[in-house]
């Protein structure tokens, strides 16, 4: 169960990135705006087809599953969500069964238990705050049973409580044993609560390895033109920035 | 069968034996003269025909608005109706129209020739925004085309055949027109029913039903046949019917949980419905002449669509 990128260069967005991604884990793509994480999501995710290199899921391109099979096993949560219809909850939900052509419900109900939708199951999607449309979503991809889950952003449109309640859902999924690997735009976030971080800078990979060692103040200085200090302790870690 | 489709059925079905008794001559089978030649060689199939255009109008808007993920789409916005007026047009300019099967052929080919021109221009990609802009440039020429035949017209009675015939009816239409549009509509909407699941993955945004397997070439393939059958034939046989396809899937959405997998079935029926009702009641207004059919819906689609744009504006759409 392994998914790999291997030289993937996209135009000028992407710059033959190579990266092993771990399952069982989260995996937190970073950088500043236009270093090429989402492209680098969406090529994982078979979205986006790369100008050379490969996303391989098992050793095989992802773009050689048929995307029936691929979305079998990659679930991927687009940044902005969108549901165009007032849908009830439960059938949104049950969107996630699409991969498989099947209705069944057990996994269904897992997601909906998972992320504690049990109470929204029958509202519509036009009556749900931010984040409960972020966790229905997630649910919705949760109800496909992916090996992997490809998150764009996930807490971005989502206060704090919020973001700290569908990270935890995330921590869940990846002690499960699927792979998950989350875009995320705060670097105290990715520190606190990713088990590895992949540092993009103008599509290259600058840092690929755990937080402590990918964030630290030197790499985040190369990368984002700043300085900055982190303040806390393992698990609170708070990033505190100036101007170089 | 869900509760929309139970519906629209039962309505259809109260509706039919109305439509077939109603017309500016309300026939008493008991005592009016000819009563079954009349009911079995003009009130029937025109009835049925009725029934057909409105499926496939209906099915093509709720088809169209699902993939488009905006209530306000109509299949028109494809310009395969404009494309297929054209080439009925173009048979009427060279006098053609007087051999049965050429006009709708003609108008087939010229929807056919609209679905080809779209394929070429925006297939590939599949975006939507790209398909949209160019439907809607065909739809400009093939105006500009129909607007053309028109101005040039070898004479008064052409002319006048065009213009009447742009504005749909259904007058005077034969078990002929039936055996042309009914194989074709019902095709259609088998294509357009099947491309349902993929709609409902659509409700979650592009990327989102790309990521779920959804083949996003293949489904706007199957979107562009399905309505270029659908409308097509309704257009080969009935002229230009407007607005069923933006109308149909408002009424249907309030009985069904608003899935577009859902929609497709209850509005071809809901359509078929609507332009049996009005092609009813343009033949029972006391006017001179009969109102045209397709003006008699412009009429009504008209302040609808403004309805829904007022609704939208103030944020209850």
């Amino acid at each position: 169960m392994t998914l790999e990128a291997k030289g993937l260069t996209l135009g000028t967005r992407l710059d033959g990135v190579s990266a092993k991604l771990t399952p069982g884990s989260i995996t937190a793509i970073c950088g500043p705006n236009g270093a090429g994480k989402s492209s680098l999501l969406e090529c994982l995710a078979g979205l986006l087809s790369p100008t050379s290199g490969t996303a391989a899921l098992d050793g095989q391109d992802v773009l050689d599953l048929t995307p029936r099979h691929r979305a079998h096993r990659i679930g991927y949560l687009p940044q902005q969500p969108e549901i165009a219809w007032d849908v009830p909850v439960r059938n949104l939900i049950e969107l996630g069964r699409f991969p498989h052509g099947d209705r069944k419900q057990e996994p269904v109900d897992a997601a909906i238990r998972a992320l504690d939708l049990n109470a929204f199951q029958t509202r519509r999607a036009q009556s749900l705050s931010g984040g409960e449309t972020a966790r229905v979503l997630l649910a919705r991809v949760l109800a496909g049973e992916p090996d992997w889950i490809l998150a764009d952003e996930p807490l971005a449109a989502l206060d704090l409580s919020h973001q700290l309640i569908l990270i935890g859902h995330l921590r869940r999924v990846a002690n499960a044993g699927a792979g998950v690997v989350i875009v995320l735009h705060d670097l105290a976030m990715a520190r606190n609560h990713a088990d590895h971080v992949l540092l993009l800078d103008r599509g290259r990979i600058a840092q690929n390895g755990p937080p402590e060692a990918a964030l630290s103040e030197e790499a985040i200085g190369a990368v984002f033109g700043v300085s900055c200090e982190w303040i806390g302790e393992p698990g609170r870690w708070a990033l505190s920035t100036f101007p170089n | 069968m869900s509760r929309a489709t139970l519906v629209f059925a039962i309505l259809l079905l109260f509706a039919m034996p109305l439509s077939l008794l109603a017309g500016r001559v309300w026939i008493d089978p008991a005592v009016t003269p000819n009563a079954a030649l009349i009911l079995g060689e003009l009130r029937l199939p025109r009835a049925v025909l009725a029934i057909v255009v409105g499926a496939g109008l209906g099915a093509s808007g709720a088809a169209m608005q699902g993939y488009l993920r905006n209530p306000l789409a109509d299949p028109g916005l494809f310009g395969i109706a404009p494309g297929a007026a054209l080439g009925a047009v173009t048979a009427l300019f060279f006098g053609y129209a007087a051999s049965p099967y050429l006009l709708p052929l003609f108008a087939l080919v010229g929807a056919g020739g609209a679905m080809a021109l779209l394929a070429a221009i925006a297939g590939r990609t599949g975006g939507i925004a790209l398909f949209t802009l160019a439907g809607l440039m065909i739809a400009s020429l093939a105006g500009a085309l129909t607007a053309f035949a028109i101005s040039m017209a070898p004479n008064a009675f052409a002319m006048s055949e065009i213009v009447l015939w742009l504005n749909g009816a259904l007058t005077d239409r034969s078990w002929r027109e039936v055996g042309i549009a009914a194989p074709l509509v019902l095709f259609g909407i088998a294509i357009l029913w099947r491309a349902g699941k993929a709609l409902d993955a659509l409700t979650l945004g592009d990327a989102a039903a790309r990521s779920l397997g959804v083949d996003t070439g293949r489904l706007l393939w199957l979107l562009v046949i399905g309505i270029g059958l659908t409308v097509g034939a309704g257009v080969a046989v009935a002229g230009i019917i407007g607005f069923v396809g933006l109308i149909v899937p408002h009424l249907v959405r309030p009985l069904t949980d608003s899935r577009p997998s859902q929609l497709i079935l209850p509005s071809a029926l809901a359509g078929a419905l609507l332009v049996l009702v009005a092609d009813s009641v343009v033949r029972i207004l006391p006017l001179v002449t009969e109102l045209r059919l397709g003006i008699a819906l412009s009429l009504l689609g008209a302040p609808f669509f403004l309805w829904l744009l007022l609704r939208m504006r103030r944020g209850l759409a």
